[in-house]
C-alpha cells in the first residue's frame, strides 16, 4: 500500500523523457484509428440516412400529387323532359307498409334507368357552350360514377326536379393524366387515352376555371372501383385494416404477454423450456407467407371462417406478431434487475403478487412499446393476405370482420397492378403514405406512452 | 429436508464468560440450550436454531453442515471471508434460497420451535415473520407511502386506511426516517439518498411487524455517515427484533453485535459472545481472519 502510493507520488525521474516520447509517437496512430472508425460510423449512418431519405422522397414525390386530382364545377339541371319519372310515392292510407316498400323500390328503379348520363352531358356543354364535340366523347370528360351520383341525390331529394344545383364532379382519370401531364401530350391520337375532341375540351374547362384540382377526399370516403377509377378510394382497405389491428392486439398481447410472463417467471427453466424457447425463436423467423398457407389450411377449410375476411387475417397475423411479442416481452421481464424480484419476495409477496404488483409495471413500457411496433409490422404485411382470399376486389366498407374486405397492404399491391398504369401509379403511393401515415401514428403513440409511463414510474 | 430431529428440551443456558481477555473460553455445546447469552449478559430464548444446514447449487456444495443458535431481541453479526457463504445461510433462515434455481438446501431450521420447512408453514407466512434488508437499497420504483405500506396491504395487516397510515408512521419513526420524509410521502422511494433508501427498506422490513429481520451487508453501499445512522437504527431496533446481519466490516460486527459467527469456506468455524470472538477466539482461522491475515 504504502509503497503504492509513494509511487504515484514521486513518479521515477530517469527515463521517464523516454517513456514520454514512446506515449507520443503511439498517440498519433492512436488518434488516426479512432478518427478512421467515426468515420466508419458517419459514413453507415449516413447511407442508412440516405435510404430512407431516398425512399420517403420517390413515395412523396410520385404520391402527393395523387391527393389533388381533377374535378369540375358543373351546374346540374335536373331537367324534366330528361328526369321523366313519378313523384316519389308518399304512404297511402290503408296501405301496408310491404306494399308501401314496393312502390318506393318501383319508383327508385324508375330513377335508376333515367338517363343521367344526359343530364350530364347537358351540363358539361353548357360549361363550353358551341364546343364541337360528339355526346361519347362528352362523358369520356366525366368520371363514370357520378351519374349514379346524380341517381343518389335525387333520390335523396326528389325536390330537385326542374332545378338547377352546382355539383362538383370527378373527372375521369384520362382527364386527370392529361391535365397532370402523366401521359406525353405529343403522343398521336391513336395513342392517347382521350380522343382529339375530348382533350381540346379539357384543355379549355380546365383553362377557364371549370375543372381545377381540388382535394381528393374521395380517397378516404371511397371504396376501390374499377369502372370508376377516379373514385376509387381507400376506405375498405382502412377499415379492414383497422379491423385486423384490433384482432391482432386483442388476441396477441393477451396471449403473449401470459406466454411470457409464465415462462420467465413460473416455468421452471429446464430441456422443456429452452425447447420451447428455441421454437418461439424459429417461429419469429418463419416467413410470413407461411403463415398465410397454414391460415388458409386452419382457419378457412377447418374451421371455415369466410375468405377475405379481416377475422382471418387477424387471426393470421396474431400468429405472426405473437413471437415477437412473447421474446420481446421476455426480454423486457428480464431486464428487471433481480433485487426487485427479491424484494417482493422477501416482504413475502407470493409469487404472482411480486409480478402483478411489481414487475409488470415496470416492463410495461417495454411490453407496450413491442406490441406497437410488431401490431404495426403485422398491418404492413401482404404476403399472407395473399393466401387468405384479401387480394379479391372488393368494393365495400366491412361492418363486421367476418365481412369480405380488402386492406391496406393488399390494395396497394392491386392498385400497383392496375392495368391504367398512369393514374395508378400515383395513387398506388398515396396508398403507400396512408398506410406509412397509419403506422407512424402507431409508432408515434408507442412513443408517447412510453414517455407518459416512464415519467410517472 | 429434515434429516435430523431436534430433540432439545431441557431448558438450559449455554455458560459463557462474557470478560474478555477471560482464560475460559466458553463452547457454545449446540444442542443442549433454549437460551443463549449474549455479552450484555442476559440469557435470551433462541428464536432461530439451525442443525447441519448444508446449501448446494447444483452439485456445488456451498455450506456445509451449520448449527447455530441465534437469540432473540439481539443482534447477531455473520463475518467471514467473501464467498464463504454468509449470505447463502441467510437466505435459509427465510428460505429465499428457494426463489434461487437449482438451490437445495438440508439440515434443519427451527423460528421460535417449528421447522420452517414444513409442508404447514407456508413460505408466504414465513416471510411475513422473517424479514429481510438486502446489500443494496432496492425499494419498489413507486412512492415512500407505497413501499412501506405493501407489507401491510398484502398480508391485510392493516383493517382501515388510518390504521395503514399509522403504520407506515410508525414503521417510518422507527426507522428514523419519519421526519426526513414525512412531507415527500408519496414522492418515489427511488428518489432518496442511498442511506435514506436503506433506512426505508428497513422500514418496509419492520412495517409488517416480523420476528426476525435479516440483513445482508446492508451498509456495503453506503458511506460512512449512512453507515452510521443505520448502525444506530440497528442498535435501536434490537430492541424488539431479533436482527442477524451479514457484514464484511470486523469494526461493524463489533459495534452492533452481541453474537458474532465466523464462517470460512462454507463451514460455521466459530460462533460466541462478540468480544470473545474478537479477544479471545478459540480457532485459528477466527484468529487468522480478525487480524486481518486473510480476507
Ligand atoms: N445463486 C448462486 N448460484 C450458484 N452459486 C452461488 C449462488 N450464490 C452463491 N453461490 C456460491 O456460494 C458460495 C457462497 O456465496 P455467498 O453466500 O454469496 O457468499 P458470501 O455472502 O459469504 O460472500 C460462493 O462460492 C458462491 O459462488
Ligand atoms: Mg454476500
Amino acid at each position: 500500500m504504502a509503497d503504492h502510493f509513494a509511487a504515484v507520488l514521486n513518479p521515477p525521474s530517469d527515463g521517464s523523457a523516454e517513456r514520454l516520447a514512446r506515449i507520443r509517437a503511439g498517440l498519433k496512430s492512436r488518434h488516426a484509428r479512432e478518427w478512421r472508425f467515426r468515420a466508419y460510423g458517419i459514413a453507415a449512418t449516413a447511407a442508412a440516412i440516405a435510404f430512407v431519405v431516398i425512399l420517403f422522397a420517390m413515395i412523396f414525390a410520385k404520391g402527393l400529387p395523387a391527393f389533388w386530382q381533377a374535378k369540375m364545377d358543373l351546374d346540374v339541371f335536373f331537367d324534366p323532359a330528361i328526369v321523366k319519372v313519378e313523384p316519389k310515392p308518399v304512404q297511402q292510407e290503408g296501405q301496408s307498409a310491404a306494399d308501401y316498400r314496393k312502390a318506393v323500390l318501383d319508383w327508385e328503379r324508375a330513377v335508376t334507368l333515367v338517363n343521367w348520363n344526359r343530364v350530364i352531358e347537358a351540363a358539361v356543354r353548357a360549361k363550353a357552350p358551341g364546343f364541337q364535340i360528339d355526346t361519347r366523347q362528352v362523358l369520356t370528360v366525366v368520371e363514370t360514377n357520378e351519374r349514379f351520383v346524380l341517381r343518389d341525390m335525387f333520390v335523396e331529394n326528389p325536390g330537385l326536379l326542374g332545378q338547377t344545383v352546382p355539383v362538383r364532379m370527378l373527372a375521369s382519370a384520362n382527364v386527370d393524366n392529361w391535365l397532370k401531364g402523366t401521359i406525353d401530350r405529343s403522343l398521336p391520337d391513336a395513342q392517347q387515352q382521350l380522343r382529339d375532341q375530348a382533350r381540346g375540351l379539357a384543355d379549355q374547362l380546365y383553362a377557364d376555371g371549370t375543372i381545377g384540382m381540388r382535394f381528393a377526399w374521395n380517397i378516404f370516403v371511397n371504396v376501390d372501383s374499377r369502372s370508376a377509377p377516379a373514385a376509387a378510394g381507400l376506405a375498405g382497405a382502412f377499415v379492414g385494416s383497422l379491423y385486423m389491428m384490433l384482432v391482432v392486439i386483442l388476441l396477441s398481447v393477451p396471449i403473449g404477454v401470459m406466454a411470457a410472463i409464465y415462462l420467465e417467471e413460473f416455468a421452471s427453466k429446464g430441456r422443456i423450456t429452452d425447447f420451447i424457447e428455441v421454437n418461439i425463436n424459429n417461429l419469429a423467423a418463419v416467413p410470413s407467407i407461411v403463415f398465410g398457407v397454414f391460415g388458409a389450411a386452419v382457419f378457412i377449410n377447418w374451421f371455415h371462417l369466410p375468405l377475405s375476411a379481416p377475422i382471418v387475417g387477424g387471426l393470421v397475423l396474431t400468429l405472426m406478431t405473437l413471437p415477437t411479442i412473447i421474446i420481446a416481452t421476455r426480454a423486457s421481464l428480464r431486464a428487471v434487475p433481480p433485487s426487485l424480484r427479491a424484494a417482493a419476495l422477501g416482504l413475502g409477496a407470493s409469487r404472482t403478487q411480486m409480478v402483478f404488483h411489481h414487475v409488470l409495471p415496470v416492463t410495461f413500457p417495454g411490453i407496450m412499446t413491442a406490441t406497437i411496433i410488431g401490431v404495426a409490422h403485422a398491418i404492413g404485411e401482404t404476403a399472407p393476405l395473399l393466401l387468405i382470399g384479401m387480394n379479391a376486389f372488393v368494393a365495400s366498407v366491412p361492418a363486421t370482420p367476418f365481412d369480405q374486405s380488402a386492406a391496406l397492404p393488399v390494395q396497394i399491391y392491386l392498385w400497383q397492378g392496375n392495368e391504367n398504369r398512369n393514374f395508378f401509379e400515383a395513387r398506388t403511393s398515396a396508398a403507400i403514405i396512408v398506410l406509412l401515415a397509419l403506422m407512424l401514428s402507431l409508432n408515434a403513440m408507442a412513443i408517447y406512452l412510453r414517455r407518459r409511463l416512464e415519467r410517472r414510474m | 429436508m429434515t434429516d435430523l430431529s431436534t430433540s432439545e428440551t431441557k431448558p438450559e443456558t449455554i455458560p459463557m464468560h462474557m470478560t474478555s481477555g477471560s482464560a475460559i473460553i466458553e463452547s457454545s455445546e449446540l444442542g443442549k440450550g433454549k437460551t443463549v447469552r449474549t455479552p450484555d449478559k442476559e440469557n435470551r430464548p433462541v428464536r432461530v436454531k439451525a442443525r447441519d444446514v448444508s446449501v448446494f447449487y447444483g452439485p456445488k456444495q456451498a455450506l456445509f453442515d451449520v448449527s447455530i443458535d441465534i437469540p432473540a431481541k439481539a443482534v447477531t453479526a455473520f463475518i467471514g471471508p467473501s464467498g464463504c457463504g454468509k449470505s447463502t445461510f441467510l437466505r435459509c433462515l427465510n428460505r429465499m434460497n428457494d426463489t434461487i434455481e437449482g438451490c437445495r438446501v438440508t439440515g434443519q431450521i427451527e423460528l421460535d420451535g417449528s421447522d420452517i420447512h414444513d409442508r404447514d408453514l407456508d413460505v408466504v407466512e414465513l416471510r411475513a415473520r422473517v424479514g429481510m434488508v438486502f446489500q443494496k437499497p432496492n425499494p419498489f420504483p413507486k412512492s415512500i407511502f407505497e413501499n412501506v405500506a405493501y407489507g401491510p396491504k398484502i398480508h391485510g395487516l392493516a383493517r382501515s386506511k388510518s390504521e395503514l397510515e399509522g403504520i407506515v408512521e410508525s414503521s417510518l419513526r422507527r426507522a428514523s426516517l419519519w421526519e426526513e420524509v414525512k412531507d415527500r410521502l408519496h414522492e418515489p422511494g427511488t428518489g432518496l439518498s442511498g442511506g435514506q433508501q436503506q433506512r426505508l427498506c428497513i422500514a418496509r422490513a419492520i412495517a409488517v411487524s416480523p420476528e426476525v429481520i435479516l440483513m445482508d451487508e446492508p451498509c456495503s453501499a453506503l458511506d460512512p455517515i449512512a453507515t452510521a445512522k443505520i448502525e444506530e437504527l440497528i442498535d435501536e431496533l434490537k430492541q424488539n427484533f431479533t436482527i442477524v446481519i451479514v457484514t464484511h466490516s470486523m469494526q461493524q460486527a463489533a459495534r452492533v453485535s452481541q453474537r458474532t459467527a465466523f464462517f470460512h469456506l462454507g463451514n460455521l468455524v466459530e460462533e460466541g459472545p462478540t468480544d470473545t470472538i474478537f479477544t479471545s477466539p478459540k480457532e485459528k482461522r477466527t484468529q487468522d481472519y480478525i487480524t486481518g491475515r486473510f480476507g
